[in-house]
């Protein structure tokens, strides 16, 4: 450690710090979307909400110099893609999967197309809070570099988890998505109801894309979120609804995202392809795991067009 | 700009611009309607391998009397036959340069075939004899200024180990890195290089996430042979490591810690051919070059490079571009202990064996596989 290297300890700080770097995106992600499936409505289009989220922020940040009116637009930009699917999806049979990935080639086609001359300029970027100022250790203090985004995200995991059991509007929610008829019979509009979590769920969801532009890795181009979207909607189906469920599964893929590229630093190099490949061989497994063919998936809302 | 109203003026300055001044009134190959397309496959201002190919068709557009299309993010599949055929039928294009990798087999051959009058260049160096001759592929021995960048490195690195970021150990990228690496040890024969490959072309999260597993390793100074490195050096310069740049010059990216960098120097290929043409030459089907022949070029030194790193760079791109010097110079050993080049083997830029590397030398940290 004298010469300011520390060796093997690479890999498990690399997991560490890639759970906080890069799991910002599939928390805000998978919450949004956990709200918008809790009133029983599934929303695909959330990598196109993502990309649009990412590019806004970058785009507003840059010109107005300010990154945190960049994360508001890239909020409400989510909000707007959001009312366009509940709103499309109000109208009658239509199929909710379907639109969200027609707004998901809509999201990411509309953020290329709009991000074009925000490729080569260098907005402004998020500030990160230093938790590590106790440490000596280069690395770890790097690693605790945090951005204020990362602790909103988990702080959201439990309010949000505590809203649903306990709040007037988390009852709302679940019974939109448990039984429509039951909400409409307490006098209710159901879809006024999806259309609020809809747009909420994409509120989170730009913000979600806000950090990849601003903050990790940090500038607008067109490979940015690589799909990063799609995970996190598979990623509420695989943390069973639950918020705080989604909270450690973000964390876990963050984690494994890192996993590759820190074992190849520490020369641990072959069957890169594979590490590389570990979120995805995690998701299997834990899939395989849990499954069970004498009952549905636990925790799904009765109403989503998946299980219904 | 209108160039069907192009002015008798306007066309004397061009034929004067391409050495056709004295060939006043004769009929030149390129006339004012001369068209020429550029595909890319991804964006154009990336920071990287389109943007070097952008900038040399900028470099066309300054010269009066030609016209430039250009399109962007056609995929490598038959859409790139779809454009190709859209800039010859509607924007009457003569001369292509479809400029991805993957544009050539089978989707350029089938347009040379379909057009035999036209001309058709490719950037990536697979022209063989049983091709159209009207098709051309054309590519640089960028290693050539990634050595230089590896001088640079091992002079500025305080640890002495450097990092490459790398997309796949295909021959071209694995040529990159033992360039670098061999560059750096002239400097520092301690030197290492540590390489995380990320697996594909574009990955901006694993191309950041490798950049800061490898400077929590030590390493000082990256560099990388991805599509876009602006990932790796705005992340690199952020924690206060040095980065040498590929493709593109990145310095506007990281004024401080932009050491140099290895370019591509299209902008002056590019008005080359066009003078072969309108002097009625034909341009090699199978043109390549490095540093002599102005296809590479390496970024000019940033503010952290010390004055004996500069002289040493300096002398050793003099030699290479007088063409007396040899980078894969026998013996070289892999870094599994093989001898990959005897002694006394000297492997000339235009030697095939290298085309064929699958090796990493010794002082590279790392695997092909």
């Amino acid at each position: 450690m004298a010469d300011g290297t520390i060796g093997l300890w690479t890999v498990p700080l690399a997991v560490f710090g890639g759970a906080i770097r890069v799991s910002t995106p599939f928390l805000f992600v998978s919450l949004g979307e956990c709200i918008t499936e809790r009133s029983g409505r599934i929303n695909l289009g959330l990598e196109g909400t993502l990309v649009m989220g990412a590019m806004s922020a970058y785009g507003v940040s840059y010109l107005t110099g300010s990154p945190w009116l960049g994360v508001l637009a890239a909020g409400v930009t989510g909000s707007l893609l959001g009312a366009l699917h509940a709103g499309i999806c109000s109208l009658p049979r239509v199929n909710d999967i379907a639109v969200g990935i027609a707004l998901m080639l809509f999201g990411t086609g509309l953020a290329f197309y709009l991000g074009k001359p925000l490729i080569e300029p260098t907005a402004p970027r998020l500030p990160a809070i230093d938790f590590g100022w106790w440490s000596d250790i280069a690395q770890l203090r790097a690693a605790l570099r945090i951005n204020v985004l990362f602790l909103i995200g988990v702080v959201l995991a439990p309010v949000l988890y505590w809203a649903f059991r306990t709040t007037r509007w988390g009852l709302l929610i679940r019974t939109a998505g448990e039984s429509s008829d039951a909400a409409r019979a307490m006098g209710y509009s159901v879809l006024a109801i999806r259309l609020k979590a809809t747009m909420v769920g994409g509120f989170l969801a730009g913000i979600g894309g806000s950090f990849l532009s601003l903050f990790y890795p940090g500038s607008w181009n067109e490979g940015l979120s690589s799909g990063q979207g799609i995970t996190a909607v598979a990623l509420v189906i695989f943390a069973r609804w639950d918020p705080m469920l989604c909270l450690w599964a973000s964390l876990a893929f963050g984690g494994a995202a890192a996993l590759g590229p820190a074992l190849q630093s520490v020369g641990i190099t072959s069957g890169y392809y594979l590490f590389n490949a570990a979120p995805y061989i995690l998701t299997l497994a834990i899939m395989i795991i849990t499954c069970s063919p004498k009952r549905t998936l636990t925790g799904a809302p009765a109403e989503l067009s998946i299980t219904r | 700009m209108d160039f069907g109203r192009i002015s008798r003026r306007h066309l004397l300055q061009g034929s004067a611009a391409l050495t056709l001044g004295s060939a006043l009134g004769a009929r030149s190959a390129l006339a004012a309607d001369t068209t020429i397309g550029f595909i890319y496959v991804g964006s154009r201002d990336d920071y990287g391998y389109n943007q070097a190919h952008a900038q040399g068709a900028a470099a066309l557009k300054k010269i009066p009397g030609l016209k430039i299309v250009e399109e962007e993010k056609v995929a490598e599949t038959d859409a790139v036959e779809k454009t190709m055929e859209s800039m010859i039928n509607l924007d009457g294009a003569t001369l292509l340069f479809p400029t991805s990798f993957g544009y050539y087999n089978p989707h350029m051959i089938k347009m040379a075939n379909k057009f035999p009058k036209l001309r058709f260049e490719h950037c990536g160096g697979l022209w063989s004899e049983k091709d159209p001759k009207n098709a051309g592929s054309y590519f640089g021995y960028i290693d050539e200024a990634q050595y230089i960048s590896g001088i640079v490195a091992g002079y500025t690195s305080k640890t002495g180990k450097l990092g490459f970021v790398a997309a796949k150990p295909i021959p071209q990228v694995l040529r990159n890195i033992n360039a670098f690496t061999l560059g750096a040890k002239l400097a520092n024969p301690k030197a290492t290089t540590q390489v995380i490959f990320t697996g594909d072309w574009s990955m901006p999260v694993k191309e950041a996430e490798a950049t800061n597993s490898l400077i929590d390793q030590g390493v000082d100074v990256l560099t990388c042979h991805v599509d876009g490195p602006k990932t790796m050096v705005e992340n690199a310069a952020r924690r206060g490591a040095m980065v040498c740049g590929y493709h593109v010059n990145q310095s506007p990216l990281a004024p401080k810690a932009y050491l140099t960098g290895a370019e591509w120097n299209w902008e002056a290929l590019y008005p080359k051919f066009v003078k072969m043409i309108a002097a009625g030459e034909s341009i090699p089907n199978f043109y390549r070059g490095g540093l002599k022949e102005e296809i590479v070029k390496v970024s000019p030194y940033g503010e952290a490079v010390s004055a004996e790193a500069r002289k040493h760079a300096d002398d050793v791109k003099a030699k290479l571009t007088a063409g007396d010097y040899t980078i894969f110079k026998g013996p070289i050993m892999d870094n599994k202990g093989k001898a990959v080049i005897a002694a006394g083997t000297d492997r000339g830029q235009k030697d095939p064996e290298l085309e064929k590397m699958d090796y990493l030398v010794e002082g590279v940290i790392g695997a092909t596989s």
